[in-house]
């Protein structure tokens, strides 16, 4: 990975970018730039091979359908594997998050096979769809603040002793599991259920994500105005709403 | 003419009666029409009545994602050129709206009804309609919608059996996907500017080819049909190849395919062409939509937009810059709650229009024009971003409930 370029892979926008998934690889191309990095982005679609130099792949949200063929097809490909291997970075919302798991339930009601990037196995909830302002606190060793996103799920994912969780649920229902836990990441792959999309209120998981990537420890500052002001409001509507 | 007043039992009529009474009352205690709270009582009292007040009407069911509004409205002028038409042309498009707007018309030949996607098959089953008329699918209210595909999927399963006349939007795959099961179906080349509903085959799963206008899967065979009817620029191209000019005073692309769909509706009940066309000149504005105010020395255009599909055919429509663009955005149970869609709207295409933007929901816009690298200012309320704008013509864009408030405010 070189020091002033950067190889962002969108995965499969024909399948999986249902909740608005483009923005947060609108968010993260955007300040990559604002920063002076030469950005190469990448739509891969579902009949096309995944590269395996990217440095930073997204996978979005989908439907349960577009979610199944998604995972067969990624499996069938196995470029994601691969490029993991290598070190690339994954940040995965809501239907991709399931994926990258060892298993979920898929539209026809049957265990799907994911890709075992994480340590997690998803369910399907019996109750209500979680749909709703949520406000975590992301895993310490992260560094970052307050995680605020919107959900809208009915999956229920549970994590295995390898994947840490990605944030803990101060209001909301996150995983959907009753620890209060939300998302999960294990080194390089991380994986959410917020949209909002993610990082359009968490401009920081971007700037995270880019961090890791050119292996540095700070960004120049960039105009962040617009999203303290969205952070703001919406936090306050998550802690209103509960 | 008796009207369909004749045949209704003595418990029909009593649900119209009660139905009309709560009707008054809701309307007395300042509801809105009270046309949704009659119809539930009166469904209430007689589940079947939506069925037999249907019975002597020829009924033509509306369908879609966006232009459902509209496209009823067009439909229900051209067949006035053949007899009376009753109509919910408030939009009221759930059972209980619809059972209401027909128990108002008693002496009408036609019943032109908008309604709800997720009602569609139901609503087909009980009113036995002679047309159904499909316009478009996409992803809508993100946070309760069926998906886009098992709606389409419902629909094609309670259309296979129907007697009508499909009249369905070629352009659209999950439309096609929909109304093929069907055995009686007028293709109409109607266009579709937005796709992303629509790259994944809905019979096999395999990637849609797109090329120019055509589409096709190719593992599959599933394929665009051949239309009879087209829309060709400002023109109805009909069945026998005959181009009829379109004269709207409505504005824009998807207007005109509404239009056209709507003369295809019109000649399936022998109103041809031109007189359909005609008559479809005469609308307007439809429930405040497209149309224009004074307010505070500007003229405000007034376009409804609810959903990444709708924002993309209205971007075509509006005027070039410089011409100020009013941006208002809600997230309100019936907005849906979730804002992500946002990031699906093709919002570069505003740059040079000077931008504001308003609504409960400003800061997630101001988000997203920010990363798109456009100018824009954060308003309070519209008479603030109205004030800002020069004397002149301002395109106001706003999603359901930012459009009622700001129709209330600006006395539309
Ligand atoms: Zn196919």
């Amino acid at each position: 990975m070189s020091q002033n370029s950067l190889r962002v892979v969108w995965v499969y926008p024909d399948l999986l970018s249902t909740y608005g998934d483009q923005g947060n690889v609108l968010v993260l191309e955007r300040r990559a730039r604002q920063r002076r990095l030469d950005v190469q982005r990448v739509d891969i679609r579902s009949d096309q091979p995944i590269p395996t130099s990217g440095d930073i792949y997204l996978i979005g949200g989908g439907e349960d359908r577009p979610q199944r063929l998604a995972a067969e097809r990624l499996r069938r490909d196995g470029g994601l594997n691969r490029a993991v291997a290598n070190g690339a970075i994954v940040f995965s919302v809501c239907a991709g998050y399931q994926i990258l798991g060892h298993e979920f339930i898929n539209d026809l009601g049957q265990r799907e096979q994911g890709l075992g990037l994480l340590d997690v196995i998803s369910t399907r909830g019996e109750g209500e769809r979680c749909v709703g302002d949520v406000l975590a606190d992301i895993d310490e060793p992260l560094g970052l603040p307050p995680l605020t996103g919107f959900e809208n799920h009915q999956g229920i994912t549970h994590l295995g002793p390898t994947a840490r969780p990605f944030a803990r649920v101060r209001y909301g229902n996150g995983n959907g599991t009753g620890d209060g836990f939300e998302g999960a990441y294990n080194d390089t792959v991380f994986g959410t259920y917020m949209h909002g999309p993610v990082m359009a209120r968490n401009p920081h998981i971007s700037d995270m994500l880019i961090k890791l990537a050119l292996d540095v420890n700070a960004l120049p500052p960039v105009d962040d105005r617009w999203y303290e002001a969205l952070r703001a409001e919406r936090i306050a509507a998550a802690t209103q709403s509960a | 003419m008796a009207g369909n007043s004749g045949p209704l039992s003595p418990r029909a009529k009593l649900a119209v009666t009660a139905g009309k009474a709560a009707a008054a009352v809701s309307r007395a205690a300042g509801r809105g029409s009270g046309s949704v709270i009659g119809g539930k009582v009166a469904l209430k009292l007689d589940p079947d009545l939506l069925a037999r007040l249907a019975t002597h009407l020829d009924v033509v069911l509306v369908s879609a994602t966006n232009g459902k509004t509209t496209t009823t409205r067009l439909i229900a002028e051209a067949l006035r050129a053949s007899g009376p038409v009753v109509s919910n042309a408030l939009g009221a498009n759930m059972p209980a709206g619809i059972t209401s707007a027909l128990a108002g018309g008693s002496d009408a030949r036609y019943g032109v009804i908008e309604v709800d996607e997720k009602y569609l098959a139901g609503v087909a089953r009980d009113v036995s309609p002679k047309a159904i008329a499909l316009l478009n699918l996409s992803r809508d209210q993100l946070d309760r919608a069926a998906e886009t595909r098992m709606l389409a999927e419902k629909w094609r399963e309670g259309l296979a059996g129907s007697k009508a006349v499909i009249i369905a939007n070629a352009d659209d795959p999950l439309i096609v996907w929909a109304a093929s099961s069907s055995p009686n179906v007028v293709w109409v080349a109607a266009g579709q500017e937005w796709k992303d509903d629509a790259w994944s085959c809905p019979s096999c799963g395999g990637v849609m080819q797109r090329p120019g206008d055509d589409w096709f899967c190719g593992e599959c065979g599933f394929r665009r049909p051949t239309p009879s009817w087209a829309l060709s620029g400002d023109y109805v191209l009909d069945p026998h190849g005959s181009a009829w000019p379109i004269h709207l005073q409505l504005p824009g692309r998807a207007n005109k395919a509404n239009a056209t769909t709507s003369a295809a509706v019109a000649a399936t009940f022998g109103v041809p062409p031109q007189v359909a066309l005609e008559r479809m000149y005469q609308v307007q504005a439809v429930a405040g939509r497209f149309d224009v105010v004074q307010f505070l020395g500007r003229d405000i255009r007034l376009l409804l937009a609810k959903n990444p599909a709708g924002w993309l055919e209205t971007f075509s429509l509006i005027d070039g810059p410089p011409a100020p663009v009013i941006l208002a955005v809600n997230a309100r149970g019936a907005d849906g709650t979730d804002t992500s869609w946002l990031w699906d709207v093709d919002y570069p295409r505003l740059a040079g229009h000077p931008i504001f933007v308003i609504g409960d929901r400003k800061l997630d816009l101001a988000v997203r024009l920010e990363v798109a690298g456009l100018d824009f200012r954060v308003c309070e309320t519209v008479d603030e971003a109205v004030q800002q704008c020069p004397p002149g013509k301002i395109e106001l864009i706003a999603n359901y409930t930012a459009f009622q408030d700001v129709r209330r405010r600006v006395g539309n």
